[in-house]
């Protein structure tokens, strides 16, 4: 089954005539005739540039926004007819905005999601006891939402977008600002959550990890139309995601060329510090490192992941051309 | 994969309980919210009487320059502001924050009713229940009761009725008029000048006499905003009162209708606005 379909998907804003030109409005087309489908426990990335139509999309999924023309069904309903149909069996997570109450204690909002999604009671406490225990809440339950962290507070999100037992799980920006250790958290949260329910994930992000570590699938979106559709390592290939080991010296040394599998960026410092760049297809950061030290003392280190706007970049050219 | 759910399409009577248990959690939730911020509530009492107290001493200076407005004496216009004001203050308790839409929409609250299962009218309703507001209501309730007894009023089966229909229909009338600012104002930048117009011009002006009002007041609060039948048409049939000329004197029973016809003009607001939001054009 096909749990999300879009057709010539295509949304136009129009905004008010300015003063310059009265009669005209201008146009704004967020999505261009997008057509794709989403099969059921899929794991989605849905990438691009801030303003390339992600959140627009995800807002025509679930039947916040109409579309202006072309058609959209998400796991079998009609948005906008069957909205609330579809609302049972669909999950939202905006990074942006809470779905929970933020004076009361997170616990009491998950109660009122399950009354808001009519949950039986027994299965309630199943359901609530089983995400606190996997996204480990158990320590802020009684916290009001407003004195939660933004780790701890995207938890709750999560969790409650999760209650209900959707079918598809929609998330958009789900890791903004947050650190190295709540991302992982919530990524491990999510792997398990789709192999444990074989919940159909889609999800926009910034984040290059969030791609690599839980998408099976990259649509990379470019002005409202489709760029890219594939694996990550497709997109890898096609862009080539290095990485980059950052190496800072115990002497100014001349630039580290030549080094099996790496290549030399750019020295800063004098030397001190160089920036390596590396295919982790092909090659390990360990043996990268390894080559390094053999020609020169090494003092500390550290690795960059490649930037998803370089990515949708380098994909936005390639596909340009 | 989950297991596909069989959707049977259900009778809205036999959702109904269901549906109540969603509303039922989230203002319990208010309420109880509220009562968790102890100090705050209490100004917020104070603060709502105060301002009944202050509305009403308005209709007591205009009565200490004259002995009757429109053929209404104070102690029968007590029984206009009275049933006015607390039929505007409950529809304030249970609808008044509807006209906060732009708040709602800026704050992403909006888009999250739309994934919920219920409708997005219905949740924006629900969303609050601002209790302090009941404290509004004990000056209208006030009000009402001396106009009660000050007036020499022939209690029968039927004055009793009309009391109770004059104060539901006010109460819809004046909860319609929120719900339409609400949908106005999916149009309207810093919309909120112009609904308080006729939510809150609304309610001043259903504390006083009609007959005295300018013809296009009339027009507007008389029919297109029919705040005219929460309380004065009421009265003057209930005591018997020369009402507007030209009008029968039994025009205070057709409060349903001006209710009835609130409600739909409400509705007609928020679709049109809701849709507007929705980008489906107007």
């Amino acid at each position: 089954m096909n749990v999300i379909e879009t057709e010539d998907l295509t949304r136009v804003f129009t905004g008010r005539p300015n003063r310059k030109d009265r009669f005209r409005r201008p146009r704004h087309v967020a999505v261009d005739g997008l057509s794709l489908t989403v099969e059921a426990g899929e794991s989605v990335g849905y990438i691009g540039a801030n303003g390339a139509g992600k959140s627009t999309t995800i807002k025509m999924l679930v039947g916040i926004l109409v579309p202006t023309s072309g058609a959209v069904t998400t796991v079998g309903l009609h948005p906008l007819k069957q909205r609330r149909a579809l609302a049972r069996r669909v999950g939202v997570v905006f990074g942006q905005r809470s779905q929970l109450w933020w004076d009361l204690p997170v616990q009491e909002s998950f109660s009122i999601l399950s009354s808001i999604h009519s949950l039986p009671a027994a299965d309630e406490r199943v359901r609530t006891a089983e995400l606190v225990e996997m996204l480990e809440m158990g320590e802020f339950l009684a916290t009001p939402v407003r004195q939660l962290s933004l780790g701890q507070r995207m938890r709750a999100e999560v969790a409650a977008a999760l209650l209900h037992r959707p079918e598809l799980l929609i998330l958009d920006e789900p890791t903004i600002g947050l650190d190295v250790l709540s991302k992982q958290r919530l990524r491990e949260f999510l792997v398990a959550q789709r192999r444990e329910h074989g919940t159909t994930l889609l999800l926009t992000t910034h984040d290059m990890g969030d791609v690599e570590r839980l998408c099976d699938r990259i649509l990379v979106v470019d002005h409202g139309s489709l760029a890219f559709d594939g694996t990550f390592d497709g997109l890898a290939r096609t862009v080539g995601a290095r990485r980059e080991l950052v190496v800072d010296l115990a002497a100014a040394s001349p630039d580290l060329v030549d080094l099996d599998g790496a290549e030399h960026v750019r020295s800063e410092s004098g030397g001190l510090r160089q920036r390596l760049a590396f295919d982790p297809q092909r090659t390990t950061a360990a043996r990268v490192l390894a080559a390094v030290s053999e020609r020169v003392e090494v003092l500390d280190l550290s690795i960059t992941e490649p930037d998803i706007e370089d990515v949708v970049r380098e994909i936005y050219r390639a596909t340009r051309r | 994969m989950a297991e596909p759910k069989v959707q049977r399409r259900l009778r809205p009577w036999q959702t109904l309980p269901d549906g109540l248990r969603a509303y039922r959690a989230v203002l319990a939730s208010r309420g109880r919210s509220q009562a968790s911020y102890r100090a705050s509530f209490r100004m917020d009492l104070v603060g709502a009487v105060l301002v009944g107290l202050i509305e009403f001493s308005e209709v007591w200076v205009l009565y200490s320059a004259t002995d009757q407005i429109g053929g209404f004496t104070l102690a029968q216009i007590l029984l206009v502001f009275g049933l006015a004001d607390l039929a505007f203050s409950l529809a304030d308790l249970v609808a008044g924050h509807c006209d906060n839409l732009p708040v709602y929409v800026r704050a992403g609250t909006l888009d999250v009713f739309f994934l919920r299962p219920q409708p997005v009218l219905a949740q924006l309703i629900t969303s609050d229940l601002s209790l302090r507001r009941l404290a509004r209501s004990l000056v209208g309730a006030t009000a009402l009761t001396a106009g009660l007894v000050l007036n020499d009023i022939d209690w029968s089966a039927g004055t009793v009725g009309l009391l109770v229909l004059a104060l539901v229909c006010g109460f819809v009338i004046f909860s319609a008029q929120f719900v339409t600012a609400a949908g106005l104002q999916f149009f309207l930048i810093n919309g909120s000048e112009m609904t308080n117009a006729f939510v809150y011009g609304g309610r001043y002006a259903a504390t006083q006499p009609a007959n005295v009002w300018p013809r296009a007041l009339l027009v507007v609060f008389g029919a297109i905003f029919p705040v005219a039948f929460a309380a004065y048409l009421p009265v003057s049939t209930l005591l018997g009162a020369p009402g507007p000329a030209g009008l029968p004197t039994w025009v205070g029973w057709c409060a349903p209708v001006a209710a009835l016809w609130a409600v739909v003009f409400a509705w007609l607001c928020w679709r049109w606005g809701l849709r507007h939001y929705r980008g489906a054009g107007g």
